[in-house]
C-alpha cells in the first residue's frame, strides 16, 4: 500500500475531565477512501477537527507525508493540502456561484493600473470544473441559493480540489441529502479517488459508506474499535459494529417477544 | 449530447427572468413611475425646466453621496444611523478652525476628513469587536455626536450656528471642488442652440451643473465598481450573506467592515464640506434625519436590510426618487406635509417588492 499522506499516530486529546480522544491512529493514503464511522458523541468532531488544524492533540502526533507536522491554523493545514468540507460547506447562499467558488482567492485581472475582478475567468472556471465532476451549471452567474444540497456539496468539494486539495475531510456529506442527491455527491467521491485524491468520509450511514469506502474506522467513545479493508468485513458485521447495531438486535428481540406473549 | 443538453439549459434562462433577479430594477421602475406621476401633476409648473431639474438633481445628489457608501455598508450586513449626526459635527470641524482659530479652509477641511474617518473607524471597531448590533452601536454615536457637536459650538461660539466661511473660503484651493459649478460652458451652448431656456435679462436659466451632482454621480460609480468588480466587492456580498462561512475562506470579514464604517463616515464628512461651502455656514441640527433618509434611499434601491444583496445604481435610483418626489410636491404646490407621507409608503412597498425579487433570485430558475 501507498505511505500515506496525512497520518495520525496515537492521538489523545482532553477538554479538561473529558477524554474526547484516547490513543486513536488513523491515516489515509492518495486514492483511497477512509471511512471514519461512529455515533454522535463518538469523537468523530475531535478527530476531524484534529486533522484540520482547529485542536493540536494533547497526546501523540501528526504526519504529513512522513514528516511529523504541526498545524498551527486551518489556514495552515490547508496549505499542506487538507482540505475540510464542513457541512456548513462555507457558502453565501446569495453570491453567485462562480464568485462562491472564488471566495477569499479572488482571480484578479489587470487594466493598466485598476486590478479588478476577473468574472469571465471565473465563470469559466467554475462552471467547467464543476461540469467535470458531472454537475452541468444553468448558469455559473446563478446565486447557489438556486442550487440542490447536492450541487452544493460538489460545489464545496470542486473548490477544495480546485485550489490543490490532496486530502478531502467530508464531514457527513451525505445525510442532508435525498437519495439521488446523495448518490451524487457518493459518485463524486469515487472520482475524486480515481484522481488520487485520499478522501475521509465521515458518516454515520454504513450504506453509504460501504459503497464507497477501502477502509473504515469506527470510533466508540474516544477510542477506536479498530480499522478494517474492505476485504475483511461485511456490511453486516459493520453494521453490528456500529453503536446502536447490537442495541437494535436486542430491540427486535425483545419486541418480537412481546408480540408473541401478548394475545392477537 | 452534452452539448445539446447544455444549450437547451442555458436557453432557459430567458433575459426578463435575469432582469427580474437584479436588485435595481423595483427603484428603476419606480423612478419611472414616479416621472410619469409628476409629468402629469406638475408637467406645466417648471418642474422639468432647466432650473428645476437641477433643483431635483440637487437635492438628490446630497443624499445620494450619502446612500452610495451606505448601502455598501447595508450589503455587508451593518447600519450606520450616525451619519447624520456625523453632517453636523463635520460642519462644525471645518466651520469653527475657519473662522475662529484662522486655519485655511483646506487645513479644516482635512482636518475635518480625518477626524471623522476616525470615529467612523471607531464605529466599526466598536461593532466588529464587541459583536453587538450596528444599530444599537451606531444609535449612540448618533446621540453623542449630535451632543458633542452643539456642546463644543454653544462652548466656542456661544451660538449654534457658525457663519462667514464664504468669505474665508473665496480663494481657497479646495473651494471649487465642493462648491460652484461645472460645465459652464456646454451649458452656455446649450442655452445659445435654444435647448436651455433665457431669463428676462438673456442669460441661460441654469449657469452650470453643481459639483455635488458630479459628486454624486461619481461616488456611485466607484462604489458600483468597488461591489461588482473588485475583491472588495466580493468580500463585502459574503460578509453580509453569511460572515462565518467567509471568514472560514479567509476573508477579512472584520476589516471589510471597519473600511465600509470609514466610508459611510467620509461620505457625511463630505455632504458637510459641500454644505458648508455652498452655505457659507454651519449648523448643530444639520443632517438631522439624513440617516433614515439614506437608509430609505438604499432600501428603495433593492438593498436588503438583512445584507448580502443590493446595488449602489439603486441607492442612486432611490435619491433620484426622493429628489424628484421632494421638489415635485413644492412644484405641484400639494402641501410639502405629505412628503414624509409619501416617502415612508414607498419604502414599504419597496421591501415588499424587494423580498418578492430576492424570493424570485433564490428559485432554482
Amino acid at each position: 500500500m501507498a505511505e500515506p499522506y496525512v497520518e495520525l499516530r496515537s492521538v489523545s486529546k482532553y477538554f479538561g475531565s473529558v477524554v474526547a480522544l484516547k490513543d486513536v491512529s488513523f491515516d489515509v493514503c492518495p486514492g483511497e477512501v477512509h471511512c471514519l464511522l461512529g455515533d454522535n458523541g463518538a469523537g468523530k468532531s475531535t478527530l476531524i477537527k484534529t486533522l484540520s488544524g482547529v485542536y493540536t492533540p494533547d497526546e501523540g502526533e501528526i504526519r504529513v507525508q512522513g514528516k511529523p507536522a504541526r498545524f498551527a491554523s486551518p489556514a495552515d493545514t490547508r496549505n499542506s493540502g487538507i482540505a475540510t468540507v464542513y457541512q456548513d460547506l462555507a457558502l453565501v447562499p446569495l453570491m453567485s456561484v462562480a464568485r462562491n467558488f472564488f471566495l477569499g482567492r479572488e482571480p484578479m485581472r489587470k487594466f493598466g493600473p485598476i486590478r479588478q475582478f476577473d468574472t469571465e475567468f471565473a465563470n469559466r472556471t467554475a462552471y467547467d470544473e464543476l461540469a467535470a465532476m458531472g454537475i452541468q451549471l444553468r448558469d455559473p452567474e446563478q446565486p447557489v441559493g438556486t442550487l440542490s444540497g447536492g450541487e452544493r456539496q460538489c460545489l464545496a468539494i470542486a473548490r477544495a480540489l480546485y485550489f490543490g486539495a490532496k486530502v478531502l475531510i467530508l464531514d457527513e456529506p451525505t445525510s442532508a441529502l435525498g437519495v439521488h442527491q446523495a448518490s451524487v455527491v457518493l459518485k463524486l467521491i469515487v472520482q475524486s479517488k480515481a484522481r488520487g485524491i485520499g478522501v475521509i468520509f465521515i458518516s454515520h450511514n454504513v450504506h453509504h459508506a460501504y459503497v464507497v469506502g477501502d477502509r473504515f474506522t469506527l470510533l466508540k467513545r474516544g477510542k477506536s474499535t479498530g480499522t478494517y479493508a474492505k476485504s475483511e468485513i461485511d456490511r453486516d458485521q459493520l453494521l453490528n459494529l456500529m453503536a446502536g447495531g447490537k442495541e437494535l438486535v436486542d430491540l427486535e428481540q425483545e419486541l418480537t417477544k412481546a408480540a408473541r406473549s401478548s394475545p392477537a | 449530447m452534452t452539448a445539446e443538453l447544455r444549450d437547451e439549459r442555458v436557453r432557459s434562462v430567458s433575459r426578463l427572468s435575469r432582469l427580474l433577479s437584479r436588485p435595481e430594477l423595483g427603484a428603476a421602475a419606480g423612478t419611472v413611475l414616479v416621472f410619469v406621476f409628476f409629468a402629469i401633476t406638475a408637467g406645466n409648473t417648471g418642474l422639468f425646466s432647466a432650473k428645476g431639474i437641477i433643483n431635483f438633481l440637487e437635492v438628490s445628489a446630497q443624499l445620494g453621496i450619502l446612500a452610495a457608501p451606505v448601502a455598501l455598508l447595508m450589503i455587508a450586513g451593518e447600519f450606520d444611523l450616525s451619519v447624520g449626526s456625523m453632517i453636523g459635527f463635520a460642519g462644525i470641524l471645518i466651520a469653527i478652525p475657519s473662522v475662529f482659530w484662522g486655519w485655511p479652509i483646506w487645513l479644516s477641511l482635512l482636518f475635518c476628513f480625518a477626524v471623522c474617518g476616525g470615529i467612523g473607524a471607531l464605529n466599526g471597531l466598536a461593532v466588529v469587536r464587541t459583536g453587538l448590533p450596528s444599530f444599537i452601536v451606531t444609535l449612540g454615536s448618533l446621540f453623542m455626536l449630535r451632543g458633542l457637536t452643539l456642546g463644543l459650538t454653544r462652548g466656542i461660539s456661544g451660538r449654534t450656528q457658525v457663519s462667514g466661511v464664504h468669505e474665508l473660503a473665496l480663494n481657497d484651493p479646495l473651494n471649487s471642488l465642493f462648491s460652484g459649478q461645472v460645465f459652464s460652458g456646454p451649458i452656455a451652448w446649450l442655452s445659445d442652440i435654444g435647448l436651455i431656456g433665457k431669463r428676462a435679462d438673456g442669460l441661460p436659466s441654469i449657469s452650470g451643473i453643481p459639483v455635488s451632482i458630479v459628486w454624486w454621480i461619481v461616488l456611485t460609480l466607484a462604489c458600483t465598481w468597488l461591489l461588482t468588480r473588485s475583491r472588495f466587492g466580493n468580500w463585502i456580498f459574503a460578509a453580509g450573506g453569511e460572515a462565518n462561512a467567509a471568514r472560514n475562506l479567509g476573508v477579512p470579514v472584520a476589516r471589510t467592515k471597519i473600511t465600509l464604517f470609514v466610508m459611510t463616515a467620509m461620505a457625511a464628512a463630505l455632504f458637510a464640506a459641500i454644505q458648508v461651502l455652498v452655505t457659507g455656514s454651519a449648523d448643530t441640527l444639520r443632517g438631522t434625519q439624513k440617516e433614515f433618509e439614506a437608509i430609505i434611499a438604499v432600501v428603495i434601491g433593492g438593498t436588503l436590510l438583512t445584507g448580502g444583496y443590493g446595488s449602489a445604481i439603486g441607492a442612486m435610483f432611490g435619491a433620484l426618487i426622493f429628489g424628484v418626489v421632494q421638489m415635485g410636491i413644492f412644484y405641484t404646490g400639494i402641501d410639502t406635509d405629505w412628503f414624509k407621507l409619501f416617502m415612508g409608503a414607498m419604502m414599504v412597498i419597496a421591501v415588499l417588492f424587494n423580498s418578492y425579487v430576492r424570493n424570485r433570485a433564490m428559485r432554482s430558475r
